[in-house]
């Protein structure tokens, strides 16, 4: 397997009123492989998203990625980059989408010339071969009547259409990873699936990788060959999917399992998990999810690391000690 | 024993007006909806957004004037009232929306927000307002001292329980639900949805509960009615209609349901295309453009399939005895 992105000790931090550092994203380590999709999973605040940002150096300041981190695009040191150095990485290596394709187009230029503009910026083609691109890209997300739609606007096009737009966009450049941020999060279930199935027919017949971001369990279950699980700026558990819907190990990732309602077996009252995920400002030392945690004893006040629980299987937490 | 609430052909259009050519077409949001529900039930409303299923809450609730239809609640005919009386119904019929936050004055109080019903409704005076806010806090699972705080300090769940505290002090008997968890994450989602089980419990609760997520209705709901674009296209039990589907958007709704489950893959069948605008429904079985029923015909399109009886549940389309499941259904181009 060709490994193309290793992730290695990731920390982003913001400064704060009182001089000091929080750190929202914390020591998050992680690789892909040419074709493989790696999900990355949490709520809200857990640092996922913030965590596909600094993969673009794309950190909203007065936010930064600490030195230590290591982003890796196979040979490309990516915090080393600078100037047309860096712009040549974004779309052309790593291709992103986001939740709400409208934030991200042009409401006043067609499909067909945004999607175009991509394909010049990083290809010396002519416009009119930018455009037969284009036309090819639309018709490869699967847009029904795409010479129509080229010169159709965004808000000609539904939801979905738009999101099937941003990916076109985003494969525009071939980049060789697509970060994709809850990319049907905003869209309606049965639109979800098609956008599902567009990017998983792009993975195998690209041979791209993709980081998939999601709050969604379920998403993850159809999709993803591996699974991360963050909370509170740490990866808490990390498996090959199988296993860990098989074998879920960390207290947190019991817990997601146990919140969400189920569409076949008997139906039971859920067991949520108590108090809510606590902002930076106040995660506890030690284990992070200790004061929510139902398995929580006296170790749980020094910080576990991720150790293994099987195979490819490995959880932060202490309870890993005992089990192995 | 007649039910809390009886809809009876609810329609509700919206006059469009066109940008340059003068008027456009309606747009038809509810076309036609009826539906009962009992005392201390739940019946869920479900659909794709544009289905018209929150049009029927808040229409039910004369949020916004029904275009034609009748609504009893409790024998009252609903759409007739006029304000005084309608004030009155509001006691007995609340609403909890999605994102409670727009729906909270953020320069009021929580314990405020919560003791204007009852100021309004003059359920109580004096220093009893205060005990009954404290105690509805404590019901929803908040602590009776967030009451001097205000609405930026809470979390999305928070929020929700701020929302449902409000909806619970002028002791209604029937809640819309407006699709009360969507927004939040997933442990929070379990923490709602069993407050408003428990709610329904102890005060025998009716709820029409509108959401897009067949796990999270059936979870709450042992009725639910499926709606595609203004029209209930099937209606029925929860269990029945969800292990046997008889409306081929049932059917796809269902199997797109993402399952947390990566043994157990259900067929997915993968709909084309993009759902008719309502303002122009396709003539016929409005789902004619995308069904991928195997005895789908001429009929389709020009005959309005009514909803009847079949089986388990009831479905509005021409060949519902014999809709395949998910397992056997062959997959719809994409």
């Amino acid at each position: 397997m060709t490994r193309v992105l290793d992730v290695c000790d990731l920390r982003v931090s913001f400064p704060t009123a009182d001089g000091s550092r929080l750190h929202p994203v914390d020591g998050v380590s992680f690789s892909l492989d040419r074709g493989e999709t790696l999900a990355l999973v949490g709520e809200s605040g857990c640092g996922k998203s913030l965590t596909s940002l600094a993969l673009l150096r794309l950190v909203p300041p007065p936010g930064r990625v600490d030195p230590g981190s290591g982003i890796r695009l196979g040979d490309t040191d990516v915090l080393a980059l600078e100037g047309e150095a860096l712009r040549r990485i974004r779309g052309r290596r790593i291709g992103m989408i986001f939740q709400d394709p409208m934030t991200s187009l042009n409401p006043v230029f067609t499909v067909g010339a945004q999607i175009a503009e991509g394909v010049r910026a990083h290809f010396p083609v002519s416009k009119s071969e930018a455009r037969e691109r284009a036309l090819r890209l639309l018709q490869e997300v699967g847009i029904p009547d795409p010479s129509a739609r080229l010169d159709a606007y965004p808000h000609q096009l539904s939801g979905g259409m738009r999101q099937r737009v941003m990916i076109a966009i985003a494969l525009a450049a071939e980049p060789d990873i697509l970060v994709a941020d809850e990319p049907t999060t905003a869209l309606d279930v049965t639109v979800q699936a098609q956008i599902l199935e567009v990017l998983d027919q792009l993975r195998r017949s690209r041979g791209m990788a993709v980081l998939l971001i999601t709050h969604d369990l379920g998403i993850v279950a159809g999709r993803a060959d591996r699974v991360a699980v963050m909370y509170a700026g740490q990866i808490v558990e990390e498996a090959a999917t199988p296993d860990l819907f098989a074998r879920p190990s960390h207290p947190y990732t019991q817990g997601l399992f146990a919140s969400v309602p189920r569409i076949t077996g008997p139906v039971r009252r859920l067991t949520p998990i108590r108090g809510t995920v606590p902002p930076p400002v106040a995660w506890p030392a030690g284990c992070r999810f200790r004061p929510r945690c139902p398995q929580a004893f006296e170790q749980c006040e020094l910080p576990p690391g991720l150790r293994p629980v099987g195979s490819g299987h490995s959880m932060r937490c202490w309870l890993a000690e005992e089990s192995s | 024993m007649t039910p809390l609430l009886q809809v009876h052909d609810l329609v509700k259009h919206y006059a469009a007006a066109g940008l340059f050519h003068g008027a456009a077409p309606p747009v038809r949001a509810v076309d036609g909806v009826s539906f009962e529900v009992g005392r201390g039930e739940t019946l869920a409303l479900v659909g794709e957004s544009g289905c018209g299923k929150s049009s029927v809450g808040r229409t039910i609730l004369r949020l916004q004037e029904p275009t034609s239809g009748q609504a009893l609640f409790e024998g009252t005919d609903v759409f007739s009232l006029d304000r005084t009386a309608l004030r009155r119904l509001r006691r007995r019929m609340q609403i909890i929306f999605q994102d409670p936050y727009s729906s909270l004055n953020p320069r009021m109080t929580i314990g405020a927000a919560v003791a204007e019903g009852i100021e309004i409704h003059r359920l109580a005076a004096g220093a009893e307002i205060g005990r009954r806010v404290a105690a509805l806090l404590e019901e929803v699972g908040l602590d009776p001292a967030y009451a001097r705080r205000y609405p930026h300090e809470f979390s999305g769940g928070q929020r929700q329980r701020i929302g449902i505290a409000r909806a619970l002090a002028v002791e209604p008997a029937f809640i819309v639900c407006d699709e009360p968890v969507s927004a939040l994450d997933v442990s929070v989602q379990a923490q709602v949805l069993n407050l408003l089980a428990d709610l329904q419990r102890d005060r025998g609760l009716s709820y029409l509960f509108i959401a897009h997520d067949l796990a999270v209705v059936r979870q709450i709901a042992r009725r639910v009615a499926v709606m595609y674009l203004g029209r209930i296209v099937e209606a029925g039990p929860t269990e029945d209609l969800l292990s046997a589907p008889r409306h081929p958007y049932t059917v796809a709704l269902l199997s797109a349901v993402p399952e947390p489950d990566p043994v157990h893959r259900r067929t997915r069948i993968v709909l084309r295309g993009d759902l008719p605008s309502p303002s122009n429904p396709p003539p016929g079985c409005p789902f004619h453009t995308r069904c991928f029923h195997p005895a789908r015909n001429e009929r389709c399109l020009t005959e309005l399939p009514v909803l009847r009886p079949v089986g388990a549940t009831s479905a509005a389309c021409h060949y519902a005895e014999s809709t395949p499941l998910p397992t056997a259904v062959e997959l719809g181009e994409a």
